[in-house]
């Protein structure tokens, strides 16, 4: 299948409208005020975001979340374990300029501006699911690009198997970075055919705008079949590597998070329902899909690999 | 038994403590909606406060100990029956809000996961306390109701571990979301402590 054929272009006039039939749909139902009230209402920016590509469709239809919803909701313990403080918290956060760091087993190691980086590559619009391994999903139009383009160009090595990703070890403006219960700084790692992967992004806009600080400016990994906590914020640093590189919540607890840790309803995880989710605004919970529903794309890269061990 | 007479803490104060969690939701409603995500705003916020008023009412007997006043001992009760409030609407956000009494999904996922083990125990053995608290219960069962309230203690503890294992994290590494819990088991283990034989015999030395 050629990438583009994975694009499954859907015009903004569906989307808003089955994004009104739900407002409607919810107005029926008797919590509809604490929904309204928790951002539903606002009106996402639509921006640049006049042609989203939503890969693959799930049965129940997938409806973009508010923007105000999705910078308003962080996971990102660098600043608070609180979802809802992260905003405030990274407000003054320093994203520009900032330096990625390409080093390990390639052939042009070194530093680029990702002011540099955007301009070599430019964005182009995806729309992803995002499932947080929490039991919550959204539904994000990103703005970035391949993280194979950037591969490709910095030429990886043979002896490559595996990408580091680490983020900013940065205790003096990252409050969250002086708690002594986690392993600083923040580390991810993928496979090398799953970073080599079309789905596989580094974003650098969300709705047509700059990422701002909460959502992991100036640059992020998006991973879409993945919980979003593989999706590492803020990267300083990605390195090639021979050996399964070391992740943050693997090293916090390696029985509930893998290297892996592809989305699989078939999976459990000693806290929350993979069964099914909480589309964030929605009253009722959605179905949970297998590699978050991009099975299609990328179910191939496990072919002969035991989900289940492998989690 | 109330011998000593505090005005210092008059019982509807202990109906308005318990009854502010309530207050405070309703202004954070007003002000946010209970946030992006609000039925796990409710979940949490409704087992904390199941939480704070069992240990407040642990904490009745060591305070009689402590300032000689038998005062608290009053207060056990109703903080002890409000606690069981707030557990079961916490209870109910899970079954009802959370879940939609889809019961071939929460009956599985109570099984799985040890820490929902640890707050369905907890439940049910609140419900038998709060079935059981009445005068009447207390005189049919003469002796055997002080033992039975005794499990109040064990309902701490698995109320403890429930939280201690609902985190991100793990409890026994202290790695990851534990500060909260860690403070709880703490809180928890002194009020338990108080209770042994040679530091109650200290603090009623100290009193005489
Ligand atoms: C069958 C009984 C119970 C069920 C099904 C249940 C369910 C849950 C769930 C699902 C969570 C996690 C919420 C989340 O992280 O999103 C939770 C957390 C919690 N529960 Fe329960 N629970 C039960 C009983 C209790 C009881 C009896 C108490 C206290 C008296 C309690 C106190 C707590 C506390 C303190 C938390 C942590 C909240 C936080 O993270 O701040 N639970 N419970």
């Amino acid at each position: 299948m050629k990438p583009d054929d994975l694009h499954k272009e859907i015009t903004p006039e569906k989307l808003y409208f089955s994004r009104r039939k739900f407002l409607a749909l919810v107005g029926t139902v008797g919590l509809s005020a604490a929904l309204v009230a928790c951002g539903i209402t606002t009106t996402p920016d639509t921006g640049t975001a006049s042609t989203g590509s939503l890969v693959t469709d799930t049965p129940v239809p997938d409806i973009l979340t508010p923007l105000d919803t999705i910078t308003h909701y962080n996971n990102f313990y660098e600043f608070s374990t609180d979802k809802g403080s992260v905003a405030d918290l990274a407000v003054n956060y320093k994203t520009e300029p900032w330096t990625l760091e390409i080093a390990g087993l390639v052939e042009h190691p070194g530093k680029i501006s990702v002011s540099d980086l955007m301009k070599t590559y430019p964005a182009e619009e995806r729309i992803y699911r995002l499932r947080c391994v929490e039991g919550w999903s959204m539904v994000i139009p990103w703005n970035g690009f391949a993280l194979h383009k950037l591969l490709s160009d910095v030429g990886v090595k043979d002896s490559a198997k595996y990408v580091k990703f680490t983020g900013p070890d940065d205790p003096a403006n990252l409050p969250g970075q002086n708690s002594a219960f986690y392993t600083w700084p923040y580390t991810e790692g993928l496979r090398l055919d799953e970073a080599n992967h079309d789905l596989t992004i580094l974003a650098t806009g969300l709705y047509g705008k700059i990422l701002p600080p909460q959502d992991g400016a100036p640059i992020r990994l998006v991973v879409p079949w993945k919980y979003g906590f593989k999706s590492i914020k803020s990267i300083v640093k990605i390195e090639l590597v021979a050996d399964q590189p070391p992740t943050f919540w693997n090293l916090l607890a390696p029985d509930e998070y893998g290297f892996y840790s592809n989305v699989n309803p078939n999976v459990p995880h000693p806290r929350w329902s993979q069964a099914t989710e909480r589309r964030i605004g929605e009253l009722k919970r959605r179905q949970t899909y297998i590699f978050n529903g991009y099975g299609e794309q990328v179910a191939y890269l496990y072919d002969g690999m035991d989900l289940v061990k492998n989690y | 038994m109330n011998r000593v007479k505090t005005k210092l803490f008059p019982q509807w104060l202990i109906h308005l403590a318990a009854l502010t969690p309530l207050l405070w939701l309703a202004g954070v409603f007003l002000i946010d909606g209970w946030g992006i995500n609000p039925i796990q705003y409710l979940e949490k916020r409704s087992g904390d406060y199941a939480l704070v008023l069992l240990l407040a009412s642990l904490a009745c007997t060591p305070l009689r100990f402590i300032t000689n006043s038998a005062r608290f001992t009053q207060f056990r009760k109703p903080l002890g029956l409000y606690a069981f409030a707030y557990a079961a609407l916490h209870l109910l956000l899970f079954v009802g809000l959370d879940y939609g009494f889809t019961w071939d999904e929460i009956i599985p996922l109570v099984l799985n996961k040890t820490y929902l083990w640890f707050g369905l125990a907890a439940f049910v053995l609140l419900l038998l306390l709060a079935v059981t608290s009445t005068q009447g219960w207390q005189r049919r069962l003469k002796k055997n109701w002080q033992r039975l309230h005794t499990l109040v203690y064990l309902t701490g503890g698995l109320v403890v571990l429930h939280f201690a294992l609902s985190i991100k994290g793990n409890i026994f590494k202290l790695s990851g979301e534990v500060f909260w819990p860690l403070i709880s088991m703490i809180v928890l283990s002194i009020l338990l402590l108080i209770r042994l034989k040679p530091i109650r015999s200290a603090l009623r030395r100290l009193h005489r």
